[in-house]
């Protein structure tokens, strides 16, 4: 019979036992509700081993990547460990800062140093601790081509750990961080067919890796990025992906500014908002895989606008930046 | 005992293939779309497979009360039967688009019609 492992915890499986059912009957608090593999609420991650072809059938590309499997009903030949979605949470890693930069006149660069080894993929995102505070940032950097992983940290009015880690955070200081976290990253699919991307603000921090992390992996079919910011001034990174287009073919870039100041000339901007300037560019999105980060309301009117126009649930991947409740 | 047309169809490949098809309509349809403002997608598009699982007689744990319990908050938002009509009418129209038999189809709209009365709360 096969074992399922959970922190350092072997347990036999009985006969046609689920990897969920074992952990409960070893008193095991996973959460499930539907138990005949439709309702995801019992996903978990193997860590070592291979889940079954059935209980990874509907999942996104991006969770069957990081090992996601259903646990109702998987049945697996061989033994597995796991770890629940929670546990990731636990992990502690002490971080360096090694770079505060301005990038506009309200999102700093920070650049972090890690002593210990940090899997991540370009999109994902950690928390990071100021005591009991704990915010979530997206990792710009691409594992392999940054060496230091990198945060786009927008000041936010009023919020504590933004302005921490702008203002009361020096080079040198420690950060505790969690994490990575997140399923929102480029994977390779021979089926698709572009890939769009669409930002507001420091939304495009995610976007910066991924983006670059499918170039880089050699994707050859169209890859639309549209970053949206009010006016031109809050844009930013914007000579840097003008360079990445100008080198390859299949990348266009579109810098959009919704709310320019009035009788402004908007030279190479677009006018309006990155969503309405991503359809008018792209307005057929069957095949194609859509990566959507920032402001929360527009990510949730994309994901359904993307939806309508073709692309698959599970190809499409959100990034709300949902504010924290004031503290 | 026949087999059922969850079975008969292909079982849980068929039923992916019918998600996205089968959400794609209720979301563009105005009649019955506020209804599903502010939900999280993969969530709702994960209910809808249950959904389309137990219509087509797949394996299911939802019980008439469960049924109840779920949609009783659309039901004090006015949720009543002409949204399930619409519902039902978008259930046949997608398996239609898969070319699945017209049998079979009548088979699982029964299915269906047999959840209006927990569904809307009567």
């Amino acid at each position: 019979m096969t074992k399922v492992v959970y922190q350092g915890r072997s347990f036999e499986r009985l006969d046609d036992e689920s990897v969920l059912r074992c952990l409960l009957r070893n008193g095991i608090r996973a959460p499930y509700s539907c138990e005949s593999g439709a309702c995801q609420a019992c996903t978990m991650r193997a860590i070592n081993g291979t889940p079954t072809t059935v209980s990874q059938e509907d999942l996104k590309e991006t969770q069957k990547t990081l090992g996601y499997f259903k646990a109702c009903v998987c049945r697996p030949e061989e033994d597995l460990e796991v770890t629940l979605l929670d546990d990731a949470q636990k992990h502690k890693y002490q971080m360096e800062v090694v770079e505060k930069t301005l990038l506009n006149n309200e999102i700093l660069r920070l650049r972090l140093a890690c002593d210990e080894p940090f899997e991540y993929r370009a999109g994902q995102f950690i928390n990071i601790f100021k005591g009991d505070l704990i915010r979530s940032y997206s990792i710009a950097s691409l594992p392999g081509q940054d060496e230091m992983l990198e945060f786009h940290i927008k000041r936010v009015p009023g919020g504590v750990v933004s302005h921490w880690l702008s203002d009361g955070v020096q080079l040198g200081d420690p950060l505790t961080v969690t994490g990575p976290m997140g399923e929102c990253f480029y994977h390779e699919a021979e089926s698709v067919e572009g890939v769009l991307a669409v930002g507001t603000g420091s939304g495009l921090a995610p976007l910066w890796g991924i983006v670059r992390d499918a170039l880089t992996q050699g994707y050859e079919k169209p890859i639309i990025l549209c970053h949206g910011a009010m006016k031109p001034e809050n844009l930013y990174y914007v000579d840097e992906l003008r360079e990445l287009e100008a080198r390859y073919e299949n990348f266009s870039y579109f810098p959009c500014v919704s709310a320019p100041d009035e009788g402004e000339l908007l030279t190479d901007l677009s006018l309006g908002f990155p969503n309405d300037v991503a359809f008018m560019k792209q307005p057929s999105l069957a095949k194609w895989q859509g990566f959507l980060c920032g402001h929360p309301e527009m990510v949730n009117n994309t994901k359904r606008m993307a939806f309508l126009a073709g692309a698959a649930l599970k190809n499409i991947h959100a990034d709300p930046f949902v504010m924290a409740s004031p503290t | 005992m026949s087999q059922s047309v969850y079975d008969r169809i292909g079982g849980e490949p068929a039923v992916n293939a019918a998600v996205d098809l089968f959400y794609r309509k209720v979301l563009a349809d105005d009649r019955i779309n506020s209804f599903f403002e502010g939900t999280d997608m993969d969530k709702q598009a994960a209910k809808q497979k249950a959904f389309l699982t137990m219509a087509l007689g797949g394996p299911h744990n939802y019980t008439g009360a469960d049924m109840r319990r779920g949609h009783a908050h659309l039901v004090e938002r006015g949720l009543n039967d002409s949204h399930f009509d619409a519902v039902m009418e978008h259930l046949g129209a997608t398996l239609k688009e898969l070319g699945v038999a017209d049998d079979l189809i009548g088979e699982a709209a029964a299915i269906a019609e047999s959840t209006r009365n927990d569904v809307l709360g009567k």
